[in-house]
């Protein structure tokens, strides 16, 4: 592949944004040399914090530093912040709406020879179910690193969700960004497919399948699953009639469930979700592979955009 | 350190006194919340509030203010009660404590009520969030102190400890714990329910500096704050021995008082105990 993984990206540009910003703080829970938010601390020992396997302390001094007017990265992997620190996320950064970031690292089933211990499949539905929280799922490495500043900038608490692997790469290095705004990356009339993460360029190659099955498939990467750029999903739904949604997560809870309400109160039409069931994973050689046994192939979409077809009314 | 004199003492005993009164007062009006533990904590807040801390209620935000962490958040009544008297909220609004437009919620709300530091009421968040805000003052190149005020029950919990460990990892001196030590907790007496001794040595093995005084001794509790400021290179923590309830008899050491209001008859028997009016 080739591509710089999401990890290195994020590592790289919070460190070069540190230089920019200097009330960024980073934190991390013994796993700096993975999240890479080793490469902020080399540079800026003074504004680095590591608190030991200890991320509901992480989170919670970081709750401190944000009181204070720092704006504190911390820095874990998925599934432990997001699960472990839950309640400090809940109590002291959202319903204190503390200006904490949270970046966290091996999301999806990324750490994949880690296992299903270390995959977060379920942290976009518990995060999207706090009030006050902003999610944020970048596509690739180029997102990963541009997505730093806004988040930085950005007064109030974030879930930024990365991979340990490197995401096939969608944009360029002039993509603009918003938080809140879904990108259409590329036109067409039959199908909409609604992706998010690493799923955004396993549906462009889905589209062009479809293509050459005659199929024309809207695609529309949405990095913000909360808040949910509904007026642009509606559109599609309005104007393709068929929809998809695909993420490295549960189908319960996640971007399709996001999808799936705001189609069913503004503009209901058929859905297929892609992603993985409701069951835990399994430990792999590579993260592909991987991906595909839990559903998430290039072939799951197609065959997934071709259900949402033939459901039209 | 300095000298305190007996005025000001009898002075700040004479608060802690007020602070129970209107703690109980709102407890009872609206028929909700934890005297126990307020009860317990009142000269220590006292201290505090009136004399120790730098605070300045016309600028609740004033950047050199001292920082005060309720992690005890169920003491809501008291920490209210110290902010109407210090001027950080009108006192007219004790009253409406708890009603669905008042300001004052059921547990302290930072962005709701003027003078609350942080958000609390989940136990354990305190030492940690302390952490950093003391990590804060320390990149700024502040002076200001940092204290958080706990439960005994609340050294229950892992976050506590983890907090614990950083702080001392990190040789926050300007971090100061007080433990509100009344040895009741909502299921009964914190050695029964959990054994939290030798918590001194618990501290101290966790590289605090630990001193011990008896919580409801103004003196004392200002001299140990003292001595705690003064303490280099690692962060101290006051175990204030306490008496759950304190001040009213039938309160005193009896968990069912950890979080129940009570009746007419009951308030007024508290009024007539610490000479407030029912």
């Amino acid at each position: 592949m080739g591509e710089m993984s999401q990890r290195e990206a994020y590592g790289r540009a919070l460190a070069d944004y540190g230089a920019i910003n200097t009330e960024v703080v980073a934190l991390d829970a013994d796993t700096s040399s993975s999240t890479l938010s080793n490469l902020f601390a080399q540079r800026f020992p003074d504004r680095f914090v590591n608190v030991g396997i200890a991320e509901p302390c992480m989170v919670d001094v970081a709750v401190g530093l944000a009181l204070e007017g720092k704006i504190p990265f911390v820095n874990a992997f998925a599934a432990l912040v997001a699960l472990r620190a839950m309640e400090q996320i809940r109590t002291c950064v959202c319903y204190a709406r503390t200006n904490v970031k949270i970046a966290a690292s091996y999301a999806g089933v990324s750490d994949f020879k880690d296992g299903p211990t270390h995959h977060a499949i379920t942290d976009i539905a518990l995060m999207r179910a706090l009030p006050e929280m902003t999610v944020v799922v970048p596509a690739d490495a180029v997102e990963c690193a541009k997505f730093v500043p806004i988040i930085a900038e950005y007064e109030g608490p974030v879930y930024f969700r990365l991979s340990r692997a490197a995401t096939l790469p969608v944009h360029g290095a002039d993509v603009q960004l918003t938080l809140g705004r879904g990108i259409t990356l590329c036109e067409g009339k039959d199908v909409t497919l609604v992706a998010t993460g690493g799923m955004v360029g396993r549906s462009l190659l889905a589209a062009e399948q479809l293509a050459k099955q005659g199929l024309s498939a809207r695609v529309l990467e949405i990095h913000t699953i909360k808040p949910l750029d509904e007026a642009l999903v509606c559109q599609a739904a309005r104007e393709t009639g068929a929809m998809v949604t695909a993420e490295e997560h549960t189908v319960i809870g996640g971007l399709g469930a996001a999808v799936a309400e705001a189609l069913g109160a503004n503009c209901p039409a058929p859905l297929e979700r892609v992603g993985i069931a409701d069951r835990f994973t399994r430990t792999a050689l590579d993260p592909e592979s991987l991906m595909d046994a839990c559903g998430l192939s290039v072939e799951d979409i197609v065959a997934a955009a071709k259900r949402a077809v033939g459901r039209k009314g | 350190m300095p000298y305190y004199p007996e005025s000001l003492i009898q002075e700040l005993e004479e608060v802690a006194r007020q602070l129970r009164i209107e703690s109980l007062r709102m407890i009872y009006q609206r028929q909700s919340g934890h005297p126990g533990g307020s009860l317990s904590a009142a000269e220590i807040v006292a201290a505090l509030f009136f004399e120790h801390m730098h605070l300045k209620s016309e600028e609740p935000n004033w950047p050199e203010r001292d920082r005060f962490l309720l992690s005890k958040g169920h003491a809501s009544a008291l920490l209210y009660s110290a902010l109407a008297r210090r001027g950080f909220i009108a006192p007219a609004e004790l009253q409406h404590w708890g009603e669905l437009t008042c300001s004052l919620q059921g547990h302290p709300d930072r962005l709701k009520t003027p003078g609350v530091e942080m958000t609390s009421g989940i136990l354990g968040h305190g030492v940690a969030i302390g952490v950093g805000l003391a990590l804060a003052a320390r990149m700024r190149k502040q002076k200001h102190r940092v204290y958080v005020l706990l439960g005994d029950g609340e050294c229950q919990g892992g976050i506590v400890w983890e907090g614990a460990m950083a702080a001392a990892k990190f040789r926050l001196a300007n971090l100061t714990a007080i433990v509100d030590y009344n040895d009741v907790q909502l299921d009964g007496p914190v050695h029964e329910i959990m054994p939290v001794e030798p918590l001194p040595d618990k501290w101290a093995a966790f590289g605090w500096s630990v001193l011990q005084l008896n919580g409801h001794n103004v003196r004392q509790v200002l001299e140990n704050l003292d001595m705690a400021a003064e303490t280099h290179n690692r962060p101290t923590v006051l175990i204030a021995h306490t008496t759950k309830g304190k001040g009213v008899s039938y309160m005193e050491n009896d968990s069912r008082w950890h979080g129940i209001a009570p009746n007419a008859e009951q308030f007024q028997q508290a009024m007539i105990e610490l000479g407030g009016k029912a």
